[in-house]
């Protein structure tokens, strides 16, 4: 090849790779572009403060979705933050063999798992025995979900604790308990609050494992041992219904949960930013 | 004397740190031991639940193409034939789109540009998946049906794959919503992978004279070649296991359809559609049998992705949304 056509290919390739970039992008900006005209026009006060309405009235909201997603997530967090944390604080700073490499793994295999596949262990031994679907099957599901993310997160996190802040404390005598709750934790904790942001914002969206487990309500829920009410749910319910007054509000819910994630995740890089500048 | 005097003090010291010391281990031990307790407390119920499916099936289960909750007969053939046919159309259009862009990321692109394109990228991937599938039945299939089916009907429709009326829903669309979908979580591993090429190589290549893609090309993506596998690999995983979105738009018939315009069906979403209204045990447990089988796949699929991921760089840092 002459020295011309040589670079020649070399501009060729940079705009194919910028192209592949751009159109990777593109879908986002796409979707962003028709959640703002379908959902824009239907998100109201009603709809954060109504009920839905019965089939052929027009009108109500997602309030009851709204209030359950938020309590399945606060639920899935009471169940999966305490064992994801201290799990990562484990493999971080065990010194035992098989017990770290196992859990590790195991963390990266369960990330991996199909969401609907969690779902479906969370009906098999909570919906099950229970006899009902839940709040409780769904947020264990969305828990199950968030829990690889934590530990793994949690323990990178841990490890980036310089070793002399540890040497320091111990040896002004401290115990070693003490030192890693009162030292390395707190340390440790703008980046481990991200982790878990970023945890809840990956399972906020989620709908499969709910299906069957949270299973959707179009009332207020009755307590915890009852099926309740999903923002995903909802909104999958009533894309597919055939009701044109639904999918409006289909969109209004996706602008709504979509702009609850990204919310989310913003807040998960506020939180790290100039303070943690090693951390991603 | 003042040594055995200094003994019992020195223990009466030792006893409560010691004591703090084992409830904390204690305790971090069983958090990890959650997990791991977990992972086994799956397969072992998932394998329990899908019993009675297969003993009454066995192998056949996985030979049978027959899918009538009526009559009691399960087979998974249309599942899996439609989990990898989705799967594999999203892979031939995300594949060149997502490591392209990883090369533009890791080695072309200016500096400037290159956080805010990872950050969208990184949005891209924390977009729920029911608003993919809401977007795909109002605008990707419409789009489908109106546009590009006919047009391929029109020019390709001598080929089997672009056979049959143009509905929108199907496999066609199955297949983009997923290349959409798992377009950047390649584009993120790829990335990592580059990134993890040492410098040397490129420099080695730049002082011979080579040009940019020259550079990339020669020294980098053949020095990173099986970490890409594994960010494919990767790829693959979230596509056999997507739910909502393909269960919208695929069109959920239980057919092995050769035409990419034919409604199919997944694994997953079979599973997602019907499990709430099974109505016999057996169909339960059918049902619970192609979620231990999807288990399985994406098990095996992540692992070999990881150990090839890890083959380059050290441990993956795959995005986490």
């Amino acid at each position: 090849m002459t020295p011309r056509a040589r670079r020649a290919l070399n501009v060729v390739m940079s705009w194919l790779a910028a192209a592949a970039a751009g159109l990777v992008v593109l879908p986002l900006l796409l979707i962003f572009a028709f959640l703002l005209w379908q959902g824009a026009s239907a998100v109201n006060v009603d709809f954060f403060t109504h009920l839905p309405r019965p089939v052929g009235e027009v009108g109500g909201g997602m309030a009851n979705a709204i209030v359950g997603t938020l309590m399945l997530l606060a639920l899935a967090a009471a169940l999966g933050l305490p064992v994801g944390i201290l799990g990562g604080l484990y493999l971080a700073e065990s010194r035992d063999r098989r017990l770290p490499w196992t859990a590790r793994f195991l963390a990266d295999v369960l990330n991996g798992v199909p969401s609907i596949v969690i779902g479906i262990f969370a009906y098999t031994v909570i919906v099950l025995p229970m006899r009902r679907f839940s709040a409780i099957a769904g947020g264990f599901a969305l828990a199950v979900i968030m829990l690889p993310i934590v530990v793994r997160t949690s323990e990178e996190l841990v490890r980036l604790v310089p070793a002399s802040l540890r040497e320091a404390a111990l040896a002004l005598g401290i115990p070693q308990w003490k030192v890693l709750l009162r030292v390395v934790l707190p340390t440790a904790r703008a980046g481990i609050i991200t982790g878990v942001m970023v945890a809840i914002a990956r399972v906020a969206g989620e709908t499969a494992p709910l299906l069957f487990t949270a299973f959707g309500n179009r009332f207020w829920h009755q307590g915890l041992d009852q099926p309740i009410a999903a923002l995903p749910l909802q909104i999958f319910a009533y894309a597919i219904a055939p009701y044109d007054d639904w999918h409006r509000q289909a969109w209004a819910g996706a602008l709504v949960l979509i702009g609850l994630v990204f919310v989310v995740s913003f807040a998960a890089r506020v939180v790290t930013s100039g303070r943690f500048t090693g951390v991603r | 004397m003042a040594v055995v005097a200094a003994v019992p003090r020195v223990e009466a010291q030792a006893a409560p740190r010691n004591l703090g010391d084992q409830v904390l281990r204690v305790v971090l031990r069983a958090a990890a031991l959650t997990l791991v307790l977990l992972v086994l407390a799956m397969v072992v119920s998932m394998v329990h639940a899908s019993w009675p499916a297969m003993r009454a099936f066995g192998w056949r289960f996985l030979a049978s193409s027959t899918w009538d909750p009526v009559a009691e007969q399960f087979g998974a053939i249309p599942f899996i034939y439609g989990t990898l046919l989705s799967s594999l159309l999203a892979l031939l259009i995300a594949v060149p789109l997502g490591i392209g862009a990883a090369i533009y990321l890791a080695e072309l692109a200016p500096a400037w540009i290159r956080p805010p394109i990872a950050f969208l990228v990184e949005l891209v991937a924390a977009v729920p998946s029911v608003i993919y599938g809401l977007w795909g039945i109002f605008v990707l299939a419409p789009l489908l049906r109106v546009w590009v089916q006919p047009v391929l009907g029109k020019s390709l429709g001598f080929l089997p794959l672009f056979k049959g009326p143009p509905y929108g829903v199907g496999m066609l669309a199955a297949g983009i919503i997923l290349a959409i979908m798992v377009v950047p979580y390649i584009t993120a591993v790829s990335r990592e992978v580059l990134l993890a090429v040492p410098n040397t190589q490129r420099e080695a290549a730049l002082a011979l004279g080579a040009t940019r893609w020259e550079t990339t090309r020669i020294a980098v993506l053949r020095y990173g070649r099986s970490g890409l596998v594994g960010a494919i690999l990767l790829g693959l995983g979230r596509a056999l296991g997507e739910t909502m979105a393909v269960t919208m738009v695929i069109g959920n018939r239980p057919e092995v359809a050769i035409s990419l315009f034919a409604p199919g069906y997944t694994m997953a979403s079979v599973v997602a559609n019907e499990f709430a209204e099974a109505t016999s045990d057996l169909y339960l447990a059918a049902l619970i049998e192609i979620g231990l089988l999807l288990f399985v796949v994406t098990v095996v699929v992540n692992a070999l992705a990881r150990l090839l991921v890890w083959s380059v760089g050290g441990p993956v840092k795959a995005i986490r949304e």
